[in-house]
């Protein structure tokens, strides 16, 4: 299996900020794998999953894909990079800018990293790959609801037909009955597309089925590694078993978090 | 545009906006007196058939005059809006693609820029280079240029901040593309209702400068030179006063209200929901 990104000992401080955001912080994401980073607000999360894609510069430390550093890229290697890796963001509201059709916000990946792409044909194959309709290429964002605009996101990512898909909470907006939608349709997806997946998140409960490996993240460090379920069975890190036990019980996950408790 | 005139304030400030366009169009082609004649005979004449609105000291028509007033009006209204447009979009972009320190400098420079009265820089710029319409309207542009450089630059830091303006960044978007696809189009409607509001301020600088005597030179007729003239009947006859500073008022409301209509209807939290 070959490792797709290395992360090693990255550090992040802002500028102005007293202490690092982050750091330092290693780990590697191996291909077909679908990790989880989980952690609160604050923890650093963010910040390493946007270091990874190379939207932000690391105070320290190298991020690499493919054995490539994915900082400071240009030209061919920069398209090539953001042809494999694509994002998902956690506010659908925030992340389609209001002005641009439906069409065109799933469109964009393409005209930039696949010139010559029959634009029209593939944005209607994306649609369906996320369930809605071709008809909804035609429309502003502000008349879809959360979960058809973050249907809308993923149709996006998927564009350029991505190796990793790294989501930053892509279902902590939503409503409750639909973030289930959406992690079944992030889960077929990934399986589908044969996708590696890093998923951000706060919220254990979301991880645990679509997961195999997670990393827990506390005041921008790594305090424990490991399969999911085992994370979930016996947590190690203090920090581990108050984020459990903080996991409001969702009625499928009864049994599990009962056994935690 | 439906939009706009199914707005209440747009579709007054188009129609208030539409009565001085036309003044303006028709005096170009047809007025009922040539409003530069002077027939001092024909003084202070009271409204009438021929002289709709009576006439002033030289025995001018006012109606013409306020007809003709309409094209100097709003050509240095766009005039100034235009300089203020040109210089203080690409300034906002410099202020905002710079690096911070030089950022923080430039945006000192305007506030300082900012604070120096207008009227002032018109008035030195008017006796340096002789006093027209044009130079006023120029000099009004360039007071109003930094106040879009101030407003604008916040809103391009914002969109371009945006989540929308980070996934384009990891699609590989350039950050010309960038600007051109999401930053100008969402700040788009800022930009829009900002420009339309200096066009109404400018053309009430117009006049006021026109009535200190630093605007339009005589004999053209300019609304704010009118007033000034005919201030002298303010105790006998003061109707007189009121066909000028009317069509003043009627320009700046009207300016004024098509600036609130488009913010209304450009803003997409009340737009409405099908287009």
């Amino acid at each position: 299996m070959s490792t797709l990104f290395t992360v090693d000992a990255v550090r992040k401080r802002y500028r102005g900020a007293a202490e690092d955001a982050l750091g330092p912080v290693s780990l590697s994401v191996e291909a077909g794998r679908h990790l989880a980073i989980i952690g609160e607000s604050g923890s650093g999360k963010t910040t390493l999953s946007r270091i990874m894609l190379g939207l932000l510069p690391p105070t320290a430390g190298v991020v690499q894909y493919r054995g490539t550093p994915v900082h400071d890229l240009r030209g061919q290697a920069a398209r090539d990079l953001r042809r494999r890796v694509q994002l998902v963001l956690q506010d659908p509201f925030a992340s389609l800018s209001p002005r641009m059709r439906v069409g065109d916000i799933v469109a964009e990946p393409l005209r930039i990293l696949h010139r010559g792409v029959p634009v029209r044909t593939r944005v209607a194959e994306l649609l369906a790959a996320v369930e809605l309709d071709p008809s909804f290429a035609r429309r502003f964002p502000h008349e879809l609801s959360g979960g058809q605009r973050q249907r809308v996101a993923i149709a996006r990512a998927l564009g350029p037909r991505p190796e990793v898909l790294v989501a930053d909470e892509p279902v902590s907006a939503l409503d409750v009955s639909v973030q289930a939608q959406i992690l079944r349709l992030l889960r077929r997806l990934a399986e589908h597309e044969a996708l590696t997946l890093v998923l951000v998140s706060h919220d254990l409960g979301i991880v645990q089925n679509l997961c195999h490996t997670s990393v827990v993240m506390h005041r921008g460090r790594i305090v424990e590694f490991g399969a999911t379920t085992e994370l979930l069975a016996d947590p190690q890190h203090p920090y581990t078993r108050e984020l459990l036990a903080s996991v409001p019980a969702l009625p499928q996950h009864h049994e599990t978090i009962g056994k935690i408790l | 545009m439906i939009a706009l005139l199914r707005n209440p304030s747009g579709l007054v400030g188009v129609l208030l906006v539409a009565v001085v366009v036309a003044a303006a169009l028709t005096s170009l082609l047809w007025t009922p007196h040539d409003p530069l004649i002077v027939d001092p005979a024909a003084g202070w004449l009271a409204p009438s058939a021929s002289h709709l609105l009576g006439t002033d000291a030289l025995g001018r028509d006012s109606f013409s005059a306020l007809l003709v007033g309409a094209q100097v009006t709003l050509g240095s209204a766009l005039l100034a809006t235009a300089v203020a447009a040109a210089l203080g979009l690409p300034l906002a972009a410099i202020i905002e693609l710079t690096p911070p320190m030089l950022s923080a400098f430039l945006q000192r420079f305007v506030d300082i820029m900012i604070a120096f009265p207008t009227l002032i820089l018109a008035v030195i710029l008017v006796t340096s280079f002789g006093s027209s319409t044009w130079t006023a309207a120029v000099a009004v542009g360039l007071g109003a240029s930094v106040v879009v450089a101030r407003t604008v630059a916040p809103e391009l830091r914002r969109a371009r901040s945006s989540d929308y303006a980070l996934l384009a960044t990891a699609a590989g978007a350039s950050s010309g593309r960038i600007m051109l696809h999401h930053v100008l189009p969402n700040a788009g409607s800022t930009i829009v209702v900002r420009l339309t509001q200096i066009l109404a301020g400018s053309a009430l600088a117009e006049a006021g400068l026109s009535y200190l005597g630093f605007g339009t030179p005589t004999p053209t007729p300019s609304w704010g030179r009118t007033l000034a003239e005919m201030q002298p009947q303010i105790m006998t006859r003061p109707e007189v006063l009121l066909a000028p500073a009317l069509c003043i008022v009627i320009v700046v409301l009207g300016f004024n209200l098509l600036g609130d209509g488009l913010r209304d209807i450009l803003d997409p939290r009340t737009r409405r929901s099908t287009p």
